[in-house]
């Protein structure tokens, strides 16, 4: 590395103004990318996040209405697991909602839960507005304790979501009387009654909601005891059944072998029950991790994430393309400085390190100015929001619709060295062509202007 | 007196559009250490395209460069950048200056085109003084910090003189030195290269004007791409 190199790089980057822009174009994209991957990321893994704290980190689970018998003994087993930190029978079952005298009616989703395990197997409990420190009596209603209780997702509830995404809550939940109705089905998915009384009927009150961040079940879940929900559904009798088991692993245990430890016990059970009574439904059962489970919700905005890190590699390409024509300007521009320096001696590999410099300084301070100002921005992005929304009532995300709180800002060192040094290797590729294409020419050739 | 540099029947022809342009037609020609030869000649007669050949700033299509007794091109590439760097010193008719460095930094440029990053704190402050020592010989003392675009065009030429004579090289080559200048600042720029031949610089100057020429102790004639007079005066 010669010494002349250095110094004509450092003067082209502060006495150019062109050396300018390109340094401003390379901010400017550094900046677009560590906001936007940062933001989509983080909603990416907030909403993974909702999903996983949701269901645990297992679930055994069926798909069938029917559910599966001898739930109850495998839990048993599960019990006895030293791997295990706790794992909750549910019911999960489909179906009609409305209040009595009322005209409206809503399909919905039912789930049973037994509180005092779901709050071990799941972090359940911090969805509960009224009972998150005593999640167990979450099924209580505090204004008349004798009464049967349900929670309800919180979106379920008309009208109790300011657009600045807060939630309106009275100081104890509202004496709801609801009326909750589903088909019974027999172990072979038969109706369970015939005639004209084919549903059980269920009058609930309303004793919590649950707010889990994630819409489908926030906005069409109705969470009831779980052994009202066996009954309404069926279940319950000489072979009771559930719809899953969530299961949470101890902290030292991975996600992969920890399911697949359960995968061995629920193959182990299922051959020792094959001769039993309506072994069958057991066929239909599946072993997944959360991520599995929840594939279904997830999938959709990974896939968008998978857009927009397409979107943003097309962005880089047009950044590589804008750079490279600032340096075959710059360059074009230095056709008589290479000649002259070829003719007091600088080798062709000296006048490329030159250029490679050069454009490794614009690549730093661009991509250390798009960092800095990626984060500042980031940094006060929500303090933006807000101000935009009470002064011009402008929001990103209207928080009425989308079940988002604040803009997810959490930078990721990883991230943003991923960023710079793309953005130091989109420089070198934008200044080797032109730099090439100078050194390979005679002295005399690029002494003549323009030739390059 | 020796020959330090030879050439033996140089050619050197570009293609423009359909048709060959052969520029050198084969020219033999020496120059002694001390010499001071004037190469004059129309336009279009070669003689810059020659003296770049010299200063193997372009290669000929056939003949030999011999410079100490060993053939130009047989020199590999770290071998021909030392050659530029220290055994030529080249002046130009545009004085090729780099607009982001000052007047000495211009001079210095062949000393920081040879040192390193880590030899150049070493070199750095002999370097500029003797670059100083140059620049002020040729009345630019005052004109030390200063950017090319403040200069006048005979200021220039002589940091373009004084960059050429920085590493102190055995052979300096000019071309059309007084070309872009008017005929007062030519002649002071004349007077400079005089000079420098008394103190022992062996200098070779192309220009096309008779007048300039006459300076030298020797004048070559180029016509055609044949060298066609050779006499010292």
């Amino acid at each position: 590395m010669i010494m002349i190199q250095w110094i004509l790089a450092i003067r082209y980057l502060w006495k150019r103004r062109i050396s300018l822009l390109a340094v401003a174009s390379v901010a400017l994209c550094v900046f677009i990318v560590v906001v936007v991957m940062t933001v989509m990321n983080g909603l990416v893994e907030e909403f993974r996040g909702k999903n996983h704290r949701f269901v645990g980190d297992c679930v055994v689970s069926t798909e069938s209405l029917v559910g599966f018998v001898y739930a109850d003994e495998f839990l048993a087993i599960l019990d006895r697991q030293d791997f295990i930190a706790g794992a909750s029978p549910v019911i999960r079952g489909y179906g009609l909602l409305t209040q009595p005298g009322a005209e409206w009616n809503m399909g919905v989703e039912i789930w049973g839960l037994n509180l005092a395990r779901h709050i071990q197997a799941t972090d359940f409990a911090q969805t509960l507005y009224y009972h998150p420190q005593n999640p167990t009596t979450a099924f209580v209603p505090s204004y008349n304790p004798s009464l049967p209780g349900c929670i309800l997702g919180i979106d379920m509830m008309p009208d109790r979501r300011n657009q600045d995404g807060t939630y309106y809550h009275p100081p104890q939940p509202r004496q709801y009387e609801l009326i909750v109705s589903g088909f019974p089905l027999t172990p072979k998915g038969g109706l369970a009654r015939i005639g004209t009384d084919l549903v059980n009927t269920l009058h609930v009150y309303l004793s919590d909601d649950s707010h889990s961040g994630l819409v489908k079940i926030d906005g069409r879940v109705v969470y009831l005891p779980f052994d009202t929900a066996r009954e309404l559904f069926g279940m319950a009798g000489s072979i009771p059944r559930s719809s899953a088991i969530h299961i949470r692993f101890r902290p030292s245990v991975g996600l992969e072998a920890g399911c697949e430890r359960v995968g061995r016990l629920w193959n182990e059970f299922k051959q020792s029950c094959r001769d039993r009574e309506y072994a069958d439904l057991l066929g239909e059962v599946r072993v997944q991790s959360w991520i599995e489970n929840r594939r279904g919700a997830i999938a959709p905005m990974e896939k968008e994430q998978t857009m927009m890190i397409f979107l943003f590699l097309m962005l880089g390409v047009i950044t590589v393309f804008i750079i490279f024509v600032v340096f075959y300007m710059i360059i074009s521009h230095k056709s008589k400085d290479i000649g002259v320096l070829r003719s007091v001696g600088v080798s062709p590999a000296g006048v490329v390190a030159m250029m490679l410099i050069f454009a490794s300084l614009v690549g730093l301070i661009g991509g250390g100015l798009g960092i800095a100002g990626g984060s500042v921005f980031l940094a006060r992005i929500n303090t933006l929001e807000d101000w935009l929304y009470e002064t011009r009532g402008w929001q990103v995300w209207n928080r009425s619709v989308y079940a988002i709180g604040e803009i997810p800002n959490q930078i990721h060192p990883p991230v943003l060295i991923v960023i710079g040094l793309s953005a130091l290797a989109a420089c070198w590729l934008g200044a080797l062509v032109p730099a090439f294409q100078a050194a390979r020419k005679r002295p005399v050739e690029a002494l003549q202007p323009g030739i390059l | 007196m020796s020959a330090i540099l030879t050439t033996r029947d140089i050619r050197k022809s570009y293609r423009m559009g359909p048709n060959l342009l052969e520029v050198l037609r084969g020219i033999d020609f020496s120059v002694e250490a001390g010499e001071f030869v004037a190469m004059v000649g129309a336009s279009g007669s070669g003689k810059s395209t020659f003296l770049h050949i010299l200063g193997a700033l372009d290669t000929p299509d056939n003949g030999e460069v011999i410079f100490g007794g060993h053939n130009l091109a047989r020199f590999g590439r770290g071998r021909l950048n030392e050659y530029r760097n220290r055994s030529v010193g080249f002046v130009f008719q545009f004085y090729h200056l780099l607009d982001e460095l000052d007047v000495v930094e211009n001079t210095i440029l062949p000393a920081m085109a040879a040192s390193s990053i880590l030899s150049w704190p070493a070199r750095r402050g002999p370097a500029r003084q003797r670059a100083t020592e140059l620049l002020r010989r040729f009345g630019l003392g005052e004109r030390l910090k200063h950017k090319p675009y403040e200069l006048s065009g005979g200021e220039r030429q002589r940091v373009s003189i004084a960059r050429a004579l920085m590493n102190q090289p055995t052979l300096l080559l000019a071309d059309e030195p007084t070309g872009n200048l008017d005929s007062k600042t030519g002649n002071d720029i004349l007077n400079v290269l005089e000079q420098l031949n008394r103190e022992g610089q062996t200098v070779l100057m192309v220009t096309h004007d008779d007048r300039i020429a006459r300076r030298a102790h020797r004048i070559v004639r180029l016509a055609d791409g044949r060298m066609v007079t050779d006499r010292s005066q």
